[in-house]
Parts: structure tokens; sequence; C-alpha cells
């Protein structure tokens, strides 16, 4: 197909045929779904014409939610055309809500989809913000940003939204200052439906599509469960059979998914991952635990799902190595750290060949294998301002160490020094640094604190430096 | 009813017995059977009661004056004492404007950084981060850094999570552009220190007048230790394997420097 080739598909409504959907290029010449397709051909000459298959579109995002499962447990299709994501229970492990849904809209881009998300706190928020607002809106915010929205994006049918503009209502927040009664008797239930469950007073669960092929277990309980010690116990009974089946396949799960189905037919889910594969019931029970308190239970739980959706080769260990055991403790350690805090908020350090200080190090994942020597200045500080911090300090050109200088409206005169140390720009990562010198002193202040400054430039050549004096670092 | 006067107690002897079974008490649920991790000062050791920090223990430091803010000697003589434990350590830094510890200085203290793992965490899950970490019994230790003051149920929670696997904590004491009142308060920490810097003496004795940096000096003062005394010190901060040296006062500079030879 020609790109910028206006594309449209049809599809007949009784005896005409209409427009079913326009690409980018077909909607910048003003051709829009629901539109009669000889008005179409019309506006647009050479327009290109494929019969819609409405069948095969709905298989289609099917297998989209399938994939989206990536993301969270709960993905499901939302026909025609868009996806629910019930992310509250694995935002953290994909660097929050905003980085979630800009991530997902940037790769179905570059997949050749047209995508935009919205992340809101009931599904209708997020259906509208989607369509006309895209991006994330604060919690409990979703009301007041949807209100100055157009009707249309309350997912009523076309001729109840082109009724209602007819009698004045424009924007979603227009609705809610009519009296309700009025609006049931004149359009039923829908439209104040929809306004419900866009505001949250009605639920709208989402009903999640299932992998087939991952390794899962259910159980449903005679009584609803409603506390959290007895969902705990439940998650004893579930983790262990499911360890006993990776043992036999000689797996290990790296992602869990947990799904509690309430009584009102709700799903809530709460996803965990792991460093490393492990089928450890105990520690894989401690994560899951560590997640109750995100569950509402409603009336109560009626039945629990745990579905392995990531799993990889793990083998047989054999006990009581000393080596391992350590190893091992760490990783359930990382593990339940980064399922509380965030993959990306624990790390470790890892050196890298640079003498620019601030270069010398990089972070790591916590179980990455120690790689490098450390040499880096030595002595070295033990805190490191990033980026540097400006000082007002003079020195005798080009050797000398500042006599004294500002730092936080605060004069520390200097008793004693060491340097100079030169440090020479690396060229070949920014051209700016060509030239660039910075010249390091350790030096102590009148009090005995010990500080690192630099001053940029090698004090002959100007153009490696404008002099000016740098608190980097505090011993 | 007797009278106590007819019945003589030695007080003294009854006291030092009610101790000794006290510490042995507290020796055989808290030791797991590892020694206290010496200074190899013997002035330090001795303040505390048995010869050396306790390892299944609550530690805070504290820096003063400027570092209160930046703790860099606070997190420097904390690593010092990790350097000289085996295993891995958990060091809990704060968001934001608290700088996490320099790994490069971390290794000049002989604390290798590809023993310890950072975990970042709010103000508020600090402390909960820490004790998670208390909890895992492979750890030489958990460092947090810690802006508020401690309260003494939740020092007494890491108190018990130390004593229950062993794990060291030392609570790093960091106070941000506030001028909050010293951490003063009573808390279940077995010692309590507080680490100043000092002016250094000439980089070498013989020659005051040579440029240079000698060995950083720090007062030391151990505000506050379990079962033992509390005292101050003049040291020479650690050095690249994390050991204190006991420094010569810069007032009878030759007849101290010889004191440090035989200590």
């Amino acid at each position: 197909m020609i790109p910028n080739q206006p594309v449209v598909t049809a599809l007949h409504d009784g005896r005409r045929r209409v427009v079913a959907a326009a690409d980018a290029a077909a909607q910048l010449l003003g051709l829009r779904p629901g539109m009669a397709l000889a008005h179409a051909a019309a506006v647009v000459s050479g327009l290109t014409v494929m019969a819609a298959e409405p069948e095969a579109d709905a298989a289609a995002l099917c297998r989209l939610a399938a994939w989206c499962r990536r993301y969270t447990p709960l993905a499901a299709p939302d026909s025609p055309d868009g996806l629910w994501l019930d992310i509250t229970g694995s935002a953290h492990l994909f660097g929050g809500e905003a980085a979630l849904a800009g991530g997902l809209a940037a790769r179905l881009g570059r997949d050749g989809l047209m995508a935009s998300a919205a992340v809101a706190d009931t599904p209708g928020a997020a259906h509208a913000a989607a369509r006309y607002a895209p991006g994330v809106l604060p919690a409990g915010e979703h009301l007041a940003l949807c209100g100055p929205l157009p009707i249309a994006a309350l997912r009523l049918p076309p001729d109840t939204v082109a009724m209602l503009r007819r009698l004045g209502f424009d924007r979603v927040a227009d609705l809610d200052r009519v009296p309700r009664a009025g609006l049931v008797r004149r359009f039923g239930p829908m439209v104040t439906l929809r306004l419900d469950q866009l505001a949250g007073r009605v639920r709208e669960p989402i009903v999640p599509l299932l992998p087939v092929d991952a390794l899962q277990h259910r159980v449903t309980f005679m009584e609803p469960l409603l506390t959290a010690d007895a969902l705990s116990q439940a998650i004893t009974h579930l983790v262990t059979p499911l360890c006993g089946q990776m043992e036999r396949a000689g797996q290990g799960a790296r992602r869990l998914d947990l799904l509690f189905e309430r009584v009102d037919g709700a799903t809530q889910a709460v996803r965990i991952g792991t460093a490393r594969p492990s089928r450890d019931a105990r520690h894989l029970a401690r994560l899951l635990d560590e997640h109750l308190e995100k569950i509402d239970p409603g009336l109560g739980i009626e039945a629990m799902r745990l579905v392995i959706p990531l799993a990889e080769p793990l083998h047989w260990q054999q006990d009581g190595d000393a080596l391992t055991e350590l190893a091992a403790d760490i990783s359930a350690l990382v593990d339940r750290l980064s399922n509380r805090l965030g993959a990306e908020r624990v790390y470790r350090m890892a050196p890298v060949e640079s003498d620019v200080p601030e270069r010398s190090l990089r972070r790591v994942p916590a179980l990455a294998l120690p790689g490098g020597t450390w040499s880096g200045p030595h002595p070295a500080p033990l805190r490191l301002l990033d980026p540097p911090c400006l000082v007002e300090a003079l020195a005798l050109l080009p050797d000398q160490p500042p006599a004294a200088f500002i730092w936080r409206r605060r004069r520390h005169v200097i008793r004693r020094a060491d340097g100079p140390e030169r440090i020479y720009g690396e060229w070949w990562r920014r051209d700016g640094e060509v030239s660039a010198v910075r010249v390091y002193f350790r030096v102590e202040d009148a009090d005995g604190n010990r500080f690192w400054l630099f001053r940029q430039g090698d004090g002959v050549d100007p153009a490696t430096g404008g002099l000016r004096w740098f608190l980097h670092g505090i011993f | 009813m007797v009278p106590a006067s007819q019945t003589p107690i030695p007080a003294a002897r009854t006291l030092d017995q009610l101790r000794a079974a006290i510490a042995r008490l507290e020796r055989a649920s808290a030791s797991h059977g590892m020694a206290p991790l010496a200074f190899g000062v013997a002035a330090l050791d001795d303040a505390m009661p048995q010869g050396g920090l306790t390892r299944a223990a609550l530690h805070e430091v504290a820096g003063a004056g400027l570092d209160r803010e930046h703790g860099a000697l606070g997190a420097r003589f904390a690593a010092g004492i990790l350097a000289r434990l085996a295993g891995p350590v958990l060091w809990v830094v704060g968001h934001g404007a608290l700088t996490p510890p320099f790994a490069p200085g971390l290794a000049s203290v002989g604390l290798n950084p590809d023993r310890v793992v950072y975990a970042q965490a709010r103000h508020d899950a600090t402390l909960l981060v820490m004790e998670e970490g208390l909890r895992h019994r492979g750890l030489a230790g958990v460092v947090a850094e810690f802006a508020a003051p401690l309260s003494l149920t939740a020092s007494r929670r890491l108190q018990l999570a130390a004593e229950a696997t062993g794990v060291m904590a030392i609570l790093l004491h960091r106070q941000y552009r506030s001028a909050l009142s010293e951490a003063a308060g009573a808390t279940a920490a077995a010692t309590r220190w507080r680490i100043a810097a000092l002016p250094s003496g000439p980089a070498l004795p013989h020659a005051p007048d040579v440029p240079g940096l000698a060995a950083a000096r720090w007062r030391i003062d151990l505000t506050r230790c379990r079962g033992g005394r509390t005292g101050s010190w003049i040291m020479e901060a650690c050095d690249a394997s994390g050991r204190l040296g006991l420094a010569a006062p810069l007032a009878h500079g030759p007849a101290a420097a010889e004191r440090r030879l035989r200590a």
C-alpha cells in the first residue's frame, strides 16, 4: 500500500454504503466514519476503498489485547476500536502510569497502529480521555477533567448523541447539571448509566482475556473471602501446587498474576515480577502477600486464579551450597524491594572507564554480575554533588588552591589543600570538551570539613575553561 | 517482716551478679554466636560492653555541624565499619536532594561497591525498607539514611529485626536544610555516635610548611551506649581498610604520636 494515499473501509448500512473507518491521510481530507461512501468518493478523487471486515477486526483486536497482557493481567478488547488495560497492580513494573501509557502508545505506533492512551480512575473516563484528551488524569480528578469533553466521549449510540446535541448538550458537564429523571424518561437509562460509570458511581468490571497456554491454577471458595488473613491463606494454597507444576516442568516464574474474582463480577489483579526465575513457594507467596492491601474485597472474593504468564527454565539446585544460598537470599530481598519500590529503585553501581568523576559509574540491576575494577579518584569524596555547585572563590593562577570560598552564603576559609589534579575533557563524547580542563583540589576549611573543588580551565589557555570554581564533592 | 538492717546485703556484689546475669541473657539472645566487631583501638573498644560493636543491633550515627546535612562523615564511618564485615550491604538512600554515597568514596574506605545494593525509598518508606533488609540473614548490614527524628517504637522494631537475624543496622541521621534539634530522644539503639570534623595536622609533621593533606581528623562522640560507657575521642578517619587510628592531639604532638604507636 502506498503511504499517504487516503484509504477508507466501507460497509453497508441498510442500502447505502458508508465509510467504516478512515486512515490518517483520509481524515486529513475531511473523511469521517459514518459518511456516505458516495459523498467521500466525491470529496476525494482516487480514494482507495476496501471492504470492511468487522469480524476480522474484532479477532485482531482480541489478539492485540492478548499481546497487551505483557503490561497487565487484566487486558480486554473494547470493540470496535479500543483496549482496556487495568494497570492498578502492575504500573510499578513499568516505571509508573505515564511511562506505561506512553510506552504502549509508542510501541503500537512503531507497528503502524494509530493509538492514543489515557490513564484514569474509571474505565469510562479512560475511554473518553483516550479519544479526546490523551494522557494521565490525576487520581480523583477524572470527573472534573472529563467535564469539558464532548458528549460523544460517553459511548452512546450515534442517534442519542445527535439528539442530545440538538437539545443543546455539548459537553459532558452539561448533562451532569440537569435533573436525571428527565434524562431517563427521554433517553432511557443509558445516558445516566454512562455518566455514572464515568464518575465511578457505578462499577464497570473489565472482563480480562485469560491466557490459554500458561501455567495456572484457580480455586473457588464455598464462602466469599473478606479478610486479608483468609486471602493470604488462599495464596499459599494457590502457590504450592503451581510450584510443584513448575518443578516438574523445570521452570521458574519470572512474573505472576493473581486475579481476584469478586462476588459482584469485578476482577482485580496483582502482578509481581522476580529478578531471577523462582519456584520457592514461600518467597512467591510473600511477594504476593505484600500487595494484598491494594485489593478491595467488596462483598467478598469468591475465586482466585494464579497465572504464570512468564516462566524461564530453572534447573535443579542442590541445597546447602553456601555460595548459591547467599546469592539466592539476596535475590529474594531484591525481589521484595523491587516489587515495593519499583525495579529501577533497587540497583548497584558499576564502574565505567572515565576520568570525569560523574561519568565514572553507572547504575546496573541489583543482581548484575560485578565487572570492572574500582579505581576512580583516590581518595574519593563520599558525596558527589551532581551537577557540581558553582561557588565564589579566588585563587592565584595557575596552580594555587583558593584561600577561601563562599558556598550557600557561608564563607569557608581554607587552611590546608592538596592538588592540583588535572582532568581533561573527553572530546570523543562531546564537541564542547575538546579542550576543556578541570583542575581539582582537595581542601580543608578552618573547621576541618573537607571539600573537593575544581576550577574550569588550566589558568593559562582561556580555551580550556572560564576559570569558574565549583564544589564537586564532600569528603 | 525482717528489718533491712538485720540482714547485711553485699549490695555491690549482688548488683554485679545481676548485671552479669543480664549480660548473659542478652548475649544468648542477641549475639548469634558472632563476636562483636572491635575497632582495634583499645580506648574505643573498652567503652563498649563486649569490647566492640554488637553485630545484631541497631546503631545510630550522625554528623555534626555542616555534616548534619551531608552525612558524609557518618557515611564514611558506617562504610568503615561494614568494610570489616563480610557479605552484601543494603544501603537505603533517599530521593531528590539527599545525595546517595559516591561509590568510589565507599571503595576508598575499603567497602567494595560491588557489595553494596542501593534501595531508593521515599522518606516514609525508609524504615520499612530497612526492616525488610534486616530480615535477610545473608546481609552483612543495612544502612539507612534518614532525615527525621527516630521514634522509640520505630527503633525498637529495627532493633528486634536486627536481633532476630544478626544483621547489623546502622541508621544515619541527616537533616535536610532544617534547623531540627539533634535527634536526642530515647531510642532502642545499642549505640549512638556523633562524628565531627576537626582541623587536621600538617601533612609532614617535621615540615609543617609543606602543603598537602594529612589523614582527616575526627572527634568521635559515643553519646549513648547500652551496657557501656559514653565517651569522646579524637581519631584519625577511616583508612583504606576502614580502620580508625588514634590521633595525636595538636597540643602535645610528639608525645601523643608515641602513644599512638603503642596503641
